[in-house]
């Protein structure tokens, strides 16, 4: 990949053209990773000018809906961070099982692992029937994966260790059925699941949650829209609600962050 | 191939290795000065668990700040940069840190490529990078990107390299560049501060 075939100025335009014309709005992303999102796709798809890419963008649907799909980053595990989901199950689900109702809202979930995953915990603590989640991204086409709940068999040994270090009970092959290369997880856990488009930039709040998941996704942002964003969360979350960030992600530097306690040193913070 | 060394100031280093490379770190580090005037960024190839152990060990060798490379943190003098296991570490024209969650790049993340790369186009000429041992092929592209831009490829002398593979492949295919002993890398540092 030659990191400079398209630069700076470059990277505005087309995405001011994606702006008028999609009315996606990519502008506050990092500049950094976004052009490099940019600059791979361009090598992809043997693009030979900026000009040509540029037109192909702006004018072809059908060509914007992969634009879409490769500008985000859809890369995504079960159990990812083990010491992460031992604290949810642990210490945030266990709080919310009180609750007559639980309502969950996964941001940015991607194919689903995330979401999937959740609900293993939630059924283990005896917690699922009462729970639902809303799984929620930018991007159509990994929703329709997610709703599927078929992962490849190839990454079930690392998600199977994962399950087992966070502190998971059963044999984590009960959970699914193998099909050649893929693992079919239990329709029992896509239940209480419900995928749609929403996206964080400029759709609004459209519930009130006990518990928000937006993990690896604000990475992506720059520090104004996360900003931006943790307001968006704090309109949906329950008062005593949680909120659980990616490993490298931080409520820190956003002025409402005093109205949140983190829980123990993970990052899953509680609107006090 | 010898470039003069101190032509245009360094604004920063960037330091990629792979397998072998922990050796080539810790001899250096004890050995560096503690005024160093730029930031300096570690990006190793390693297991996604055991998280805080080669910050830790790098800590232990050096009076200069130590940590992990946080999310839109800039990239200050002086200070030294772990690069996450698992994530990719991009640089923004503002010098703060981007990290980014996506494929993998010649089968690793953190990969040293799409840091040298980064790094490259922010700081131009102003910048020195150093490969260290290892056993694919990572960073190579990377270095090339540098010297295109103006900065500094610097190769580990693969006969001292406990896994030359990573170093040959970037004498071959990087020029020009500079090659180093691992005993000689400190000294080499300490005088880009000059
Ligand atoms: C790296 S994945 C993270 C998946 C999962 N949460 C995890 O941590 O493994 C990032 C996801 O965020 C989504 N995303 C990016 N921008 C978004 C936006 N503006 N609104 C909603 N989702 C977005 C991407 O489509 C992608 O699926």
């Amino acid at each position: 990949m030659i990191s400079d075939v398209i630069d700076n100025e470059q990277v505005e335009i087309l995405l001011n053209d994606v702006l008028e014309n999609h009315g996606y709005d990519f502008l506050e992303y990092s500049p950094a990773s976004i052009k490099r999102r940019i600059i791979r796709l361009y090598g992809l798809d043997n693009f030979v000018s900026f000009a040509e890419f540029r037109y192909t963008v702006k004018t072809d649907k059908q060509y914007f809906k992969r634009f879409l799909e490769e500008i985000t980053v859809n890369v995504t595990e079960m159990f990812r961070d083990p010491s992460f989901y031992k604290s949810l199950r642990n210490d945030v689900l266990p709080v919310l099982g009180t609750y007559p109702f639980i309502r969950i809202w996964v941001a940015g979930c991607s194919t689903g692992e995330e979401a999937y995953s959740l609900a293993i915990v939630l059924k283990e603590l005896n917690l699922l029937h009462k729970s639902l989640i809303y799984a929620t991204d930018i991007n159509p086409s990994v929703l329709e994966k997610a709703k599927k709940g078929m992962f490849p068999l190839t990454y079930l040994k690392q998600y199977s260790e994962n399950y087992l270090q966070s502190g998971g009970l059963k044999d984590f092959s009960a959970y699914y059925t193998a099909n050649y290369s893929l693992a079919k997880f239990d329709e029992s856990l896509n239940s209480k699941m419900i995928f749609s488009t929403h996206n964080l930039v400029s759709d609004h709040s459209f519930n009130e949650f006990q518990l928000i998941l937006c993990r690896n996704v604000l990475i992506y942002f720059d520090k104004g829209l996360q900003h931006k964003v943790f307001n968006l969360f704090d309109s949906s979350i329950e008062k005593l609600g949680y909120l659980a960030l990616g490993s490298k992600e931080s409520l820190e530097f956003w002025p409402k962050a005093r109205e949140y306690k983190r829980v123990k040193m993970e990052k899953i913070w509680r609107k006090l | 191939m010898a470039q003069t060394i101190g032509s245009t100031s360094c604004e920063a280093l960037i330091i990629g290795g792979s397998a072998g490379s922990l050796d080539v770190l810790l001899e250096i580090f004890p050995a560096l000065r503690s005024d160093i005037r730029f930031p300096i960024v570690i990006v190793v190839h390693r297991k996604p668990s055991n998280e805080s152990l080669l910050t830790d060990l790098l800590k232990s060798r050096t009076t200069l700040a130590v940590g992990e490379a946080d999310e839109k943190e800039f990239l200050i003098p002086g200070k030294v940069f772990i690069v996450p296991a698992d994530y990719h570490m991009l640089i923004e024209e503002d010098r703060s840190i981007s990290l980014d969650y996506s494929e993998k790049v010649n089968y690793s993340r953190p990969s040293i490529d799409v840091t040298f790369q980064s790094a490259a186009e922010v700081f131009k000429d102003k910048l020195v990078c150093i490969l260290l041992s290892g056993s694919n092929s990572d960073g190579v592209e990377g270095l090339k990107c540098v010297n295109r831009l103006g900065g500094r490829a610097v190769i580990q002398n693969p006969n001292t390299a406990i896994m030359p593979y990573m170093p040959q492949q970037a004498v071959i295919n990087v020029k020009p560049h500079v090659i180093l002993d691992s005993h000689d890398m400190a000294q080499y540092i300490n005088k880009l501060n000059d």
